[in-house]
């Protein structure tokens, strides 16, 4: 008899392992207070690096996003069953204990050619417990079979085809704990950045996310930053103060990592010296790069903000972590930004 | 309430009970492995920097309360980060109650070792060094603590930062004693902050030594209550490294003492000589700014008891050869820009003002005359800065 179970169960086993709805996420490690050696003890993606997301697992994107010596990404949301994210006007969305959030970075072989094979990095999830939010890198192994965590960080080489078919090569920096947390830090706690209801608006997406029971409500007119590059969407005031709220205010605010600055960038910061509107530097050093001011108006040339944005030096280059490239087209757009501004910005 | 704090004693009690040391040595993939033990380390935990030169890329940082990151002296744990390509510091702390000690930081790309929101933060026995001397191209500031409250920096040698060697920002409760400060733009700057003493420290051959500051459009502002004493400010007369735009780019070569924009300043029984503008200058902040609530002037400074040595034989100032001259061709040892409110000296020093009365004046509307800033009613000094008691050295 218990033989007969034996084999029974074995029997189930095997046919467990063959069906096609694979095993949901692992809410309990998400949880639990353990730091997962592999990602893949998460379930979120059904195929590994193949990033198909698992049940409940929802790609998405961002109107305007932080940019990151050119890698793509791809981000994934997870709210547990039975739950929705909060909806908030201002901020991040308000999501409950459970969730996750997933970003993937990596090169295609050649960005002229959409088919082009990624090759995925790393990966770093959110995590939201009890005790709040906790941010966790993954670098994913030579098979692309899992990735292993890396709190401490790691230089890889990463090599591609640009847009203009140049080869470019860096020793791509995946972020330490704490580095994560440097962007990520709203008065010393760990915080989103992207998520944010303005960000997500796309025209559909809120609503979607309603459909998918992953958010619990959007009003119609919810707000919404404009797409940075998209000339049709928006002015270039506008265009260019989203591109500075994502890609610098994670630091540059009141409680984040460069609150000692007093420069402030977030999109609804209206004081102009606290935008950097002929606003000293403080603790620049050589990153004032010998000019007086943060943004001159009418005077790219003279903009510290510009001169940061356009350095590769450590020492000088701003964001601090995440870019080793000149970003051409963001320079562009602040340079255009700043050369058309009056005082009042 | 109360029983929570007694329960957060003797969890804090227990877990310093099995603090664990984490040693990392020299040698291949030393990043890692020391940022590794940095992250891996828990509140009551030892990170033991060995003996020898670490090779690293990257900044370093902790977010743990309550550890202490200890080398093996000065000048045997050596943080190399001559080939640093990434992050703005050589070591970047976030966390309370850190003890760093007995090791050294050299030429990192940006500052040397940071702190922010870092209350009750020790930095004893420490180098930080830009080892091929003062130049434009080395980092910003060697110590700095910003943000934070309760702050010690004591027993460290700083030399080479192209603006402050050790720079307190924004803070309240900082002591600043017994350290070696050469080859700095600055020496030592106490900026937009609350009750700092500064004393027994070697200041020499700087732009500046030390210096007292108040800005405008920071988070906080107001800085007041510092005392200077029993320091030796001695030769600074190095020519200005700092890149423009920052505000010690207009510190003249040769300053002894700077103060500008505070209140509450007492300086006495310093050994003050040989800076070739001025021994101690007191003055507004002059850049226009646009902020209601900053307070340009300085108020309620007091100079009693130093001993002042030559001073004002070489003014690094526009036009202050042609002051100097109109002087009798050497400024004396204390220049006042006229500015402010209650500005006493009781030094047996002479004292030039510029006869200014506002700030941002044109200083070619100067009007220079000896003044005598002495008092026999000097306003009361701020007391003594105590710190919590097991920030002191055990030992000592």
């Amino acid at each position: 008899m218990i033989r007969a179970l034996a084999v029974f169960l074995g029997w189930f086993a095997l046919v467990s392992a063959n069906t096609s709805t694979p095993a949901p996420v692992a809410a309990d490690v998400i949880m639990g207070d353990t730091l997962p050696q592999s990602l893949s003890e998460f379930r979120f993606f059904t195929d590994g690096i193949g990033q198909t997301p698992n049940r409940r697992v929802f790609g998405y994107d961002l109107n305007t996003p932080l940019f990151s010596d050119y890698a793509v990404k791809n981000r994934f949301v997870y709210v547990p069953e039975g739950q929705t994210a909060g909806y908030t006007e201002t901020g991040v969305l308000d999501f409950p204990v459970g969730s996750a959030l997933i970003k993937s970075f990596g090169y295609p072989a050649d960005f002229r050619n959409p088919d082009s094979p990624v090759r995925w990095i790393e990966t770093r999830v959110l995590l939201r417990r009890e005790s709040g939010w906790v941010a966790l890198p993954y670098i994913w192994n030579e098979d692309g079979s899992d990735a292993v965590l890396a709190r401490a960080g790691r230089r890889l080489p990463a090599s591609w085809i640009d847009a203009q078919g140049e080869r470019q090569e860096i020793s791509y920096r995946v972020p330490n704990q704490n580095q994560c947390k440097t962007c990520h830090a709203r008065d010393g706690e760990i915080a989103l950045i992207g998520p944010s209801a303005r960000n997500l608006n796309n025209g559909q997406r809120l609503a979607q996310w309603v459909d998918w029971s992953i958010l619990d409500h959007a009003p119609d007119d919810a707000p919404r930053v404009p797409r940075w590059n998209d000339e049709s969407d928006a002015t270039l005031g506008e265009r260019a103060r989203a591109y500075l709220d994502v890609n610098c205010a994670h630091c540059h605010n009141g409680s984040g990592s460069a609150s000692n600055s007093g420069l402030f960038l977030t999109y609804e910061q209206n004081n102009p010296v606290t935008r950097g509107i002929l606003k000293r530097p403080v603790a620049a050093g050589r990153g004032s790069g010998g000019l007086e001011f943060d943004i001159e108006p009418g005077h790219p040339e003279r903009s510290i903000l510009l001169f940061r944005m356009q350095a590769s030096d450590p020492g000088i280059a701003m964001p601090e972590l995440g870019r080793e490239l000149l970003h051409e087209e963001g320079i562009a757009l602040i340079r255009r930004y700043i050369a058309t501004m009056d005082n009042q910005g | 309430m109360k029983s929570i704090a007694a329960m957060a004693s003797l969890l804090l009690a227990s877990t310093s009970a099995f603090a664990a040391v984490h040693t990392v040595e020299a040698g291949p993939n030393a990043q890692e492995r020391l940022q590794g033990a940095l992250i891996d380390a828990q509140p009551g935990d030892t990170v033991e920097i060995g003996a020898g030169r670490f090779e690293l890329t990257d900044g370093l940082s902790l977010d743990v309360d309550n550890v202490t990151v200890r080398g093996a002296g000065a000048s045997e744990s050596i943080l190399d980060f001559t080939n640093q390509v990434g992050a703005g510091e050589g070591l970047m702390v976030t966390s309370d109650d850190v003890v760093l000690r007995d090791f050294a930081v050299e030429n990192s790309r940006g500052d040397g070792i940071k702190s922010k929101q870092a209350n009750r933060i020790v930095y004893r026995g420490l180098r930080v060094e830009w080892t091929g001397g003062p130049a434009e191209t080395n980092g910003a500031y060697g110590l700095y603590p910003v943000e934070s409250e309760d702050v010690l920096v004591e027993d460290s040698i700083v030399s080479g930062a192209s603006d402050a060697g050790i720079y307190v920002g924004q803070s309240d409760r900082i002591i600043v004693r017994h350290n070696i400060v050469s080859n700095n733009v600055a020496g030592i700057e106490i900026e937009n902050s609350f009750n700092a003493d500064v004393y027994e420290n070697m200041v020499t051959q700087n732009t500046g030594g030390i210096l007292v500051f108040d800005l405008p459009n920071l988070p906080q502002m107001g800085g007041h209550s510092t005392r200077i004493f029993r320091n030796m400010i001695q030769d600074n007369n190095t020519p200005n490294f700092a890149p423009e735009g920052n505000i010690v780019a207009s510190v003249p070569a040769g300053t002894g003492v700077m103060i500008m924009a505070n209140r509450n300043v007492h300086v006495f029984e310093n050994m003050i000589a040989d800076n070739g503008t001025s021994n101690v200058m007191i003055v507004s902040y002059t850049q226009a700014f646009d902020d209601p609530s900053y307070n340009p002037l300085p108020r309620s400074i007091v100079l009693a008891n130093n001993a002042h040595g030559n001073a004002g034989y070489a003014p690094d100032f526009e036009g202050g050869e042609q002051l100097a001259a109109a002087v009798g061709g050497q400024l004396p040892s204390i220049l006042w820009d006229g500015t402010g409110e209650m500005i006493f000296s009781n030094d047996e020093a002479a004292v030039l003002s510029l006869g200014l009365t506002e700030a941002g004046q044109a200083i070619s509307e100067a009007q220079p005359q000896p003044v005598d800033l002495h008092s026999d009613d000097l306003p009361e000094q701020p007391g003594d800065v105590t710190l919590p008691m097991d920030m002191e050295p055990a030992d000592q």
